[in-house]
């Protein structure tokens, strides 16, 4: 049970990986990421199987910072869109060198 | 209730705890209380720079209290968080650094018409986060400290609504610091699936009675470096430090260059140090492989910027390396040199920046070097100010302050480790020599090139950013000459640390928790 979890968080984590690296739109790009936090999460619960609790405490200390990260990152994205128009990556080359 | 505190922390005791944790505390009570008294009235200039100077008092009260921690000796038995020494120390960089950034912030907001109160406060709460990172024994602790310190500095990068350069650097901060936050938080699962526990001491005695700990151990400590690589902008995860550094408004670029640095080393060498002296040979090849890109690049493409910001980023990612060096001695020796280099960098970093946000025009955002031509002529202080800053980042002796020094003390650590680092040392120096290349031209552009035609003066700074120059310079050449006391004090914060090389057997409490009370004698 702990190797196939390990296992399907591992893969879960290389598709955020893969999402980030390849996605142009920066929301996407942000829900990548929390799928690679969310993998980590998977992994932690496993562990906890073996160790005791102290891994799903802290799968709440993640989730909670995920989502305080969450609300400060869309306020970025939005004050970016409000110069731009637009939350592609691809467009956003003012600074460079 | 008792209120008398012991001299030795039982940190399992919640009050005990708490009591621990007091200057920390200072902190975050006072960054709670103001963000109250910012979000009170309506933003404005005036509110922008009462928030500012209750800040500073703030901080000076949490200076305060780690001083009276340092002098008191204090010491800690094992749990979550460390009192020593080490941590005193690295806490004085962080709230000197947050000084000297809420000074030029308060001035800097002015220039820039920025009018938001809760900017002093975020940079309250980033340091926070910071004083949480340099005390932290715990996985879980580095990874809240971590956390709350980058999302403060991610609003901080964006601070500047009206510029939509501060908006670009904000979202590539935040997307790639959430991206290497992810690497960590995987590298504390792999670390704790293969050790069972995620307090440092107790991992660093189950990865030694394992032997070397098996592949899990190695690829979470990878995970982990990837994540610490990111926050202190190594090569090859630097491509952001530039970018976010050039968009940031000046005082928030000082901050992020050295404090939020010296915080993420701090936590980078007591996890390396105290949790995996037994993977020394599997993590030394790549700390050491990191230490000469990240020396070798950053001071070579430091050689062809014209803007003076992302010039100033590109030295920070060389000086990351230089600190790597330290970092890959593995010794405490290395852990009081890398004390003392940050301190001399918080200094001189701060320095520049209150020369660039005093030679900034409104709105422009950064300075190019050509606009510093013939500042000697017209601005002689400042340009004088400037050389020295300089100097000391290229450390250059006498005349560039305790700059050489903290670059002495570093070679030193990696001659003297149980395994010498001729290596590093041969390319700390070279790229220093390289590094010259970029110093000296801010040096000859001042000193020797014309004025531009048709430039206008540089608008005369404020009060607090000709402070921020004059005592970052005059501190830097003081400690040039007599660097003994403040050296004493940071190898009193030097870690008693087993060196990884003839660790044997795991003496429990041998780590950092001892009580050193050795300032009190």
């Amino acid at each position: 049970m702990l190797a196939e979890a390990l296992f399907f968080s591992a893969v879960l984590f290389t598709i955020g990986v893969v999402g980030v690296l390849t996605r142009r739109n920066a929301i996407i790009v942000f829900m990548c990421v929390e799928l690679m936090l969310n993998a980590v999460n998977l992994s932690f619960v496993a562990f906890s199987q073996v160790y005791g609790v102290a891994g799903q405490v802290f799968v709440f200390f993640v989730m909670t910072v995920a989502a305080a990260e969450a609300a400060v990152g869309l306020a970025i994205i939005i004050a970016l869109f409000r110069h731009r128009q637009t939350v592609n990556l691809q467009n956003i080359n003012l600074l460079k060198g | 209730m008792n209120l008398a505190m012991p001299s030795v922390f039982d940190l399992t005791q919640p009050l005990q705890l708490t009591a621990a944790l007091t200057p920390d505390l200072v902190l975050i009570i006072g960054a709670m209380i103001l963000v109250v008294a910012a979000a009170w009235r309506p933003d404005s200039a005036a509110r922008q720079r009462v928030v500012g100077w209750a800040s500073i008092v703030v901080t000076l009260l949490a200076m305060a209290a780690v001083i009276y921690f340092l002098i008191e000796g204090y010491g800690a038995g094992p749990g979550p968080i460390a009192v020593d020494n080490y941590r005193w120390m690295v806490d004085i960089v962080i709230l000197l650094g947050t000084l000297l950034t809420l000074m030029l912030a308060i001035d800097d907001n002015d220039r820039e018409l920025i009018t938001a109160p809760e900017m002093h406060v975020l940079v309250l709460l980033a340091s926070s986060g910071m004083m949480l990172l340099a005390a932290a024994r715990d996985l879980m602790i580095v990874f809240l400290g971590i956390e709350l310190m980058s999302i403060s500095v991610y609003a901080l990068a964006g601070i500047n609504r009206r510029s939509i350069r501060s908006a670009e650097g904000a979202l590539k901060y935040f997307l790639l610091g959430a991206f290497s936050t992810a690497f960590l938080l995987y590298g504390i699962a792999l670390v704790y699936g293969a050790t069972g526990a995620t307090n440092l001491e107790v991992i660093g005695q189950r990865a030694m009675a394992n032997g070397a700990g098996g592949p899990l151990f190695v690829i979470g400590i990878a995970m982990l470096l990837i994540g610490f690589g990111f926050k202190v902008a190594t090569v090859p995860f630097h491509m952001w430090a530039p970018d976010v550094y050039d968009g940031s408004p000046s005082p928030i670029t000082a901050y992020m260059a050295a404090t939020v640095k010296a915080a993420a080393f701090a936590a980078f060498l007591r996890a390396w140090l105290e949790a995996f002296p037994s993977a020394f040979n599997a993590w030394h090849p790549a700390v050491v492989g990191l230490a000469i890109a990240t020396m070798v690049l950053g001071n070579a493409i430091g050689l062809r910027q014209q803007n003076i910001k992302r010039m100033l980023a590109y030295s920070s990612i060389g000086h990351a390396g230089y600190l790597l060096v330290a970092l890959a001695a593995g010794t405490s020796q290395g852990a009081s040199a890398l004390i003392f280099y940050l301190l001399i960098y918080t200094l001189a970093t701060f320095g520049c920046f209150a020369v660039v946000s005093s030679l900034t025009r409104t709105g422009a955002g950064t300075v190019r070097l050509e606009e510093l031509a013939g500042l000697w002529n017209v601005r002689p202080w400042t340009a004088f100010g400037m050389a020295v800053l300089m100097l000391a980042l290229l450390g250059f002796p006498i005349f560039g302050g305790a700059g050489f020094f903290a670059k002495w003390y570093v070679i030193q650590a990696a001659l003297q480790s149980d395994t010498p680092q001729t290596l590093l040392v041969v390319v700390l120096v070279l790229t220093t020599v390289v590094s010259a290349g970029y110093y000296l031209y801010v040096i000859r552009v001042m000193f020797m090139r014309p004025r531009l035609e048709g430039l206008a003066l540089p608008v005369r700074s404020g009060g607090l950013t000709r402070f921020v120059l004059v005592a970052t310079v005059l501190l830097l050449l003081i400690l040039g000459i007599v660097p003994d006391y403040v050296v004493r004090l940071t190898s009193a914060g030097r870690p008693q640390l087993r060196s990884p090389a003839r660790a044997a057997p795991y003496a429990v409490g041998g780590g950092f928790a001892q009580p050193q009370p050795m300032l009190r004698r």
